[in-house]
């Protein structure tokens, strides 16, 4: 299981990597925004994409949106961590194909049950 | 900060005109034209001497908000460039902070995970022990390793007694970073109060000159499909179209099929 942290701060990259560690996942790689995650999932072969909304260059939602329209990546499970809170912002997150919203500040556990209901999905 | 502009010259000379318009109406229905375009040349003139006298006006008080403003306070080396720098300073202290705070906590976890895979262990053994199923043999191992646990175990825990000491210090920063956010909040405010007031003088001019700005007034035009854009950490949790929690966020896209 190959993952994707974007997000423009290092803390919260480090956090969530942390977090997907704990959950037994430890090949992950990171990105600062969109622009330079792009290539990479383009490049990679990863099975999993988290990313924040709120980043310089490109946004996560543009990123999620990107995704969904490569015809080899539209499948990639997508979880927005971001302290974007609302409704609207989530409803354009779900219309977009996301597969999971987190907002910040989030804990382990709500992190963990959001990736476990995804894989879940995805498998089942 | 100066007082808030006020036009008061500009109402009399309305009551003024008022008084001379009328009269030339008057003389124009008796007929006498003459005293009708006098009427209206003195007009011109109430005009004129309010406009020179709220000039004069306009132009000191400007000036003082201007002063006010402190010219100093945009471009390099001003109260906003240092703002700019005291908020890049809070970055900074945050994100070292946190990474010392992950540093001591990665630090921390395997001594705390080896501790305790090691008593699990020997709770096991000694377990056994009481039970009488421990060979000679390996009572001798189990008091060799209880005698180097209690030894690792007095050092490790000192160590991760030391490193929450560590992350209790690190998190010095809220006080710093909380001071420099303060002054430049205050600085902020500052600079609305005083835009504010340049603002009316400016709606004065154009009041007395009889300027209008097309579209100024109008509402700014909304497309039919609005961006959504970022808008980062909402601080308010009770403003309409905002969610409360993570089970807000859950009950959203449940109520949307996921």
């Amino acid at each position: 299981m190959k993952i994707l942290i974007v997000d423009d701060f290092s803390t919260m990259r480090r956090i969530v990597k942390n977090l997907l560690r704990d959950l037994g996942f430890t090949n992950t790689a990171e990105a600062d925004d969109g622009s330079t995650a792009l290539p990479m999932l383009q490049q990679g072969d990863f099975d999993f994409l988290v990313t924040d909304w709120n980043m310089p260059g490109m946004s996560g939602i543009d990123l999620l949106k990107k995704v969904r329209a490569d015809e080899r990546l539209r499948h990639l499970p997508v979880l927005m961590v971001t302290a974007e809170a609302k409704r609207e912002q989530i409803v354009a997150a779900a219309q977009a194909g996301v597969n999971g919203y987190v907002v910040k500040p989030f804990t382990a556990a709500v992190l963990k049950e959001k990736i476990e209901k995804i894989f879940e999905r995805v498998e089942g | 900060m100066s007082e808030s502009y006020q036009s008061i010259g500009s109402q009399q000379s309305s009551e003024e005109m008022k008084l001379l318009a009328q009269t030339m109406v008057e003389s124009l229905e008796r007929g006498d034209l003459g005293q009708a375009v006098a009427l209206v040349n003195q007009m011109k003139e109430v005009r004129d001497k309010t406009l020179y006298l709220e000039i004069g006006r306009l132009t000191r008080a400007l000036h003082e908000s201007i002063k006010n403003l402190n010219i100093e306070s945009v471009g390099a080396g001003s109260e906003i460039d240092k703002a700019t720098d005291k908020l890049q300073y809070v970055i900074e202290m945050t994100d070292k902070s946190a990474n010392r705070t992950m540093d001591l906590v990665d630090a921390g976890i395997p001594l705390a995970a080896t501790l305790n895979e090691r008593s699990t262990a020997l709770r096991e053994q000694w377990q056994k022990f009481l039970n009488k199923e421990l060979k000679p043999d390996e009572f001798r191992s189990l008091t060799r390793d209880i005698q180097e646990y209690l030894v690792d175990s007095e050092r490790h825990s000192r160590q991760i007694k030391d490193q929450f000491s560590e992350i209790l210090l690190a998190q010095d920063f809220q006080d710093l970073t909380g001071q420099v956010i303060q002054k430049v909040a205050a600085l902020v405010r500052d600079v609305e109060s005083r835009l504010v007031n340049l603002v009316v003088m400016a709606g004065t001019v154009d009041q007395i000159t009889g300027i209008q700005h097309q579209g100024l007034d109008a509402e700014p035009e909304v497309s039919e499909t609005k961006e959504i854009v970022a808008e980062g950490p909402q601080i308010d949790k009770t403003v309409d179209g905002v969610v409360a929690s993570q089970d807000d966020v859950d009950d959203l896209l449940s109520s949307l099929g996921f």
